[in-house]
């Protein structure tokens, strides 16, 4: 940006400036009128509070937008599954099903009321924690998936709690290295991670580790009553192959927004004032590459939750995704329906507080003129 | 007495990158030698690609982009800091030499507070403590005049203005108490009124501390008023060293007399000024957020003459210019043309309505499209407008660029094989192609180094006689306006302040801003600067 800020500069021109004005307005016979800006502040509440607290009103704003879009995503959950070919009594009966039997089916199930009833009452029970009970084994889903969930969630803890420092140091590394030894072994050994198949990864690791050198667990599989210390060994290499498959996309976005901050002019000042290289990248270009990098993290945990299907399935480990392989191959509706609206929930979640912290950490909304 | 910094011979050198070819070594400069005595300012001028700001980073040892000094001695205080190591080089960086950049805006740190950064060379070499920096740091916002000096240093860059910001920038060199401060065109990016506050905080801070600079601008003026010698550089050489007053009022090159003497042209304007091609009535117009940038403006243009806009930034120039091309609707008032109204919005104009008022920009690089050649950016409007194509296209072309000076042979280069005085020109070609009667021109020369900028202007002036066409002339440099104008509208915060013919408007009685925006243009006159103040002081204590 060339140009300079609105003038506020000589105290002599802001003396000059309503008098000027009042002269133009003489000029022209008509008399000046009020400032529209001042008169659209009076405007709606919402517009007044967005004038004085911009920072509140923006994650309003982001919160409001989160809830409006999981709702819309309910419905198409919902609609997505009606629209699937088949029901849960034709898959359930087999070959050998009656007319006479599906019908009973469906009509023991509920089936035969119109979808925009169904779809309010499974929301109306959803709202309120309850996700029905499952077709096929007859247990309530809300437990069920409370198991499930708890295992995911403590899954992509630790493979989080592993990934995110390590792909952010990495990166800031690779920058303070860039183009040399340091920074290439980096690119090169992230590269090759990302490009395998995640279940390719996996069994690689439990072909060495768990079969050839007999160190790590397999399969990580956990139960209820299993202690704190078995359960974290039982889950080192899901988190392994994990924390490989994600690290290299948080740690490339962290070198590549450090950078592009790097050629940034106050970066030069910061060089011409004498500083030592760490000191500006950790304090005068990692504040302002925070926006991004967010972002990128907050998709990977948003995967690591989401779409660790495969990585469950590889180590046979009882979390989220496989649970709805399994539901969906006997067209279990309520568990399915369940699961894809918990996954979106968590999704949206984590996008809007990337947005949440990325607005924060903009110096611009943080501390308005 | 020893100088402070002797720089001997300096040669340094850049690696380029041309597209499709091997990559070359430049030499940007070559043979510079000068020395600088403790407490005294040397001024570097020259145009752009001169090598002043090359040279000026030179006294920090530091190379911008991939330029490396690879000749010469540059003796600060005795001790040649070329051979510094890493960590050697860093210890005279921002603790015995300090840099100010051209534009503070970009050289703040957005994420930090303006009094942390302001001190923090002096904490990081542990220069002075905490308490005492922030001590210091008050006293430097007070002696170059910051506003609430007390909290300023709490504020975030985003939250003062562009002059606040640069004198903020001068305050963090000038912070841990150096010996030489390199000052990099600390005022070109300013609006003429903020920069004479600026210089005179500069000066004044510089004398207050007895520090000595470097100071490099391209405005010969600017420089007059505030160093003790000048050097003109030319194509990364030394043209001229010699004292301001030597320089100034005895130039003993060519090339110095010719920057010494450009814009001095005056054209006499037009006897009748009553006739209007292009009419403004009450306009009013705004942003879609509600924001209102121009408050009932009128003015006139009649036809094959100039109309100069004048103003800061912020002052609705280039809104105005956007409500007559119709990109921006004004919200109320009405634009004629021949006596016919135009339509508001771009979209309800004919492509005939469209053809008669083209534009040419401030930045020519961005408004051409960098894949075409020049033979397409200036068939384009051809082809558009008047249906021609092939041979009969390309014959319009070749006149056009003979209009323009520039020739055949630059039919098939891209804009990036153009220097920027030649993008103006096809950026003028395109305009012209399409017949127009009325060019809009926004700022064309202020991105231009002085002596281009004159040709441009030369050009536009030899247009007009040949074409009849009519400028629309939108500029903040009132050497300009003397140059080529007609007639003359005054802009101050989105209203109109004054408008009429040249010799009326830039004459005696003024209105208080016209007086402060006429009085703000730096001459070529030593102790200018000074003048200026001293009356202003005495009328501020007259009233």
């Amino acid at each position: 940006m060339m140009e300079s800020g609105p003038i506020t500069g000589p105290v002599a021109t802001d003396a000059t400036a309503g008098e000027t004005a009042l002269r133009s307005s003489d000029l022209a016979g008509i008399p000046a009128k009020p400032n529209p800006a001042a008169e659209e502040r009076g405007g709606t509440i919402w517009q007044r509070f967005a004038f004085r607290r911009p920072l509140a009103a923006l994650i309003l704003q982001r919160l409001g937008l989160s809830v409006g879009l999981l709702f819309a995503v309910s419905l198409m959950i919902f609609g997505g599954i009606e629209a699937l070919p088949g029901d849960f009594a034709t898959t359930y009966l087999g070959q050998s099903a009656t007319p006479q039997a599906v019908e009973n089916i469906r009509q023991d199930l509920g089936l035969d009321r119109p979808w925009s009833e169904r779809y309010l009452s499974w929301l109306g029970g959803a709202v309120q924690g309850d996700f029905g009970t499952s077709w096929a084994s007859r247990n309530s889903v809300s437990e069920q998936i409370g198991n499930r969930l708890g295992n995911s969630l403590f899954l992509a803890f630790f493979a989080a709690l592993v990934s995110v420092p390590l792909a952010v140091g990495l990166g800031m590394l690779a920058v303070q290295f860039r183009n040399r030894l340091p920074d290439k072994i980096i690119n090169v050994i992230s590269l090759a991670a990302i490009s395998l198949p995640e279940f390719f990864i996996g069994y690689l690791l439990i072909m060495y580790f768990a079969v050839e050198w007999g160190v790590a667990t397999f399969p990580a599989t956990v139960y209820n009553g299993m202690g704190f210390t078995d359960r974290l060994s039982a889950i080192a290499l899901p988190v392994a192959t994990l924390v490989l498959v994600v690290l290299a996309h948080m740690m490339r976005m962290t070198r590549a927004a450090i950078l592009n901050v790097m050629s940034s002019a106050y970066v030069e000042t910061a060089e011409l004032k004498g500083l030592g290289t760490f000191r500006i990248i950790a304090r005068h270009a990692a504040p302002n590459a925070v926006a991004p990098v967010i972002n990128v993290i907050a998709l990977n945990l948003a995967y690591l939750v989401v779409g660790v299907v495969v990585v469950e399935v590889v180590f046979v480990y009882p979390g989220m995704g496989q649970y709805m392989v399994d539901a969906v191959t006997v067209r279990d509706m309520p568990v399915v329906q369940a699961c894809g609206l918990i996954f979106a929930a968590f999704y949206i979640f984590l996008n809007m507080a990337a947005d949440i912290l990325a607005i924060l950490a903009n110096p611009r909304l943080r501390h308005p003129r | 007495m020893p100088d402070l910094l002797s720089v001997k011979n300096l040669k340094i050198e850049a690696t380029s990158y041309p597209p499709g070819e091997p990559p070359k070594v430049v030499t940007l400069v070559e043979g510079v030698s000068f020395d600088l005595e403790k407490g005294k300012v040397l001024g570097l001028i020259g145009e752009s690609g001169a090598g002043k700001s090359t040279i000026g980073l030179s006294a920090l040892a530091y190379g911008r982009g991939g330029c490396r000094i690879i000749g010469g001695e540059v003796l600060l205080n005795g001790k040649n800091i070329l051979t510094l190591g890493r960590s050697g080089i860093n210890a005279v960086r921002g603790a015995q030499v300090c840099y100010v950049a051209q534009s503070a805006a970009a050289a703040f740190n957005p994420a930090h507070k303006l009094g942390d950064q302001v001190i923090e060379a002096s904490l990081r070499h542990g220069i002075m403590s905490r308490e005492e920096a922030s001590e210091r740091a008050l006293y430097l916002f007070r002696v170059l005049g910051l506003p609430n000096p007390e909290n300023f240093g709490d504020r975030y860059p985003h939250q003062v203005s562009g002059g606040q910001l640069q004198r903020a920038m001068t305050a963090m060199a000038l912070c841990s108490k150096p010996d030489l401060i390199v000052f990099d065109e600390p005022t070109t990016a300013l609006d003429v009124t903020t920069q004479i506050d600026v210089l005179a905080a500069i000066k004044h801070a510089i004398e207050e501390t007895d520090t000595a600079a470097l100071y490099i601008t391209h405005d010969l003026a600017v420089v007059a008023q505030i160093s003790d010698d000048i050097m003109v550089l030319r194509h990364g050489k030394t043209v001229e060293y010699g004292t301001t007053k030597q320089v100034i009022e005895a130039p003993r090159e060519e090339y110095t007399r010719a920057l010494v003497s450009v814009r001095q042209a005056k054209r006499d304007e037009a006897p009748d000024q009553t006739g209007s091609l292009l009419k403004i009535e009450h306009v009013h117009a705004g942003y879609a957020n509600g924001f209102k940038v121009l408050h009932d403006v009128s003015m006139h243009l009649p036809k094959g003459q100039t109309l100069a806009i004048v103003g800061e930034s912020g002052s609705g120039k280039s809104t105005l210019a956007r409500v007559i091309t119709g990109l921006l609707p004004p919200s109320e008032g009405r634009i004629t043309f021949e006596g016919k109204e135009l339509p508001k919005a771009l979209k309800g104009r004919s492509n005939d309505e469209l053809r008669r008022i083209q534009m040419i920009y401030q930045m020519a690089d961005t408004a051409m499209n960098p894949r075409q050649t020049v033979r397409d950016i200036v068939g384009r409007p051809l082809s558009f407008y008047f249906g021609m194509h092939g041979a009969r296209k390309t014959e319009r072309v070749k006149e056009l660029l003979d209009q323009i000076e520039m020739g055949t042979p630059f039919l098939d280069r891209y804009p990036a094989e153009l220097s920027g005085g030649q993008k103006q020109r096809v950026a003028i070609a395109r305009a012209l192609a399409a017949q127009p009667e009325i060019i809009l021109c926004d700022e064309p020369t202020s991105a231009l180094d002085p002596l281009v900028a004159e040709g441009i202007l030369n050009l536009l002036l030899k247009l007009q006689e040949e074409t009849a066409v009519s400028y629309v002339f939108i500029t903040h440099d009132i050497a300009i306006v003397r140059a080529i104008a007609d007639s003359v509208a005054v802009m101050h915060r989105g209203r109109l302040v004054r408008f009429g013919p040249k010799s009326k408007v830039l004459a005696p009685p003024f209105d208080d801003y016209t007086d402060l925006l006429l009085k703000s243009v730096p001459e070529m006159e030593i102790g200018w600067l000074e003048k200026v103040l001293q009356t202003r002081r005495m009328e501020s204590a007259g009233n």
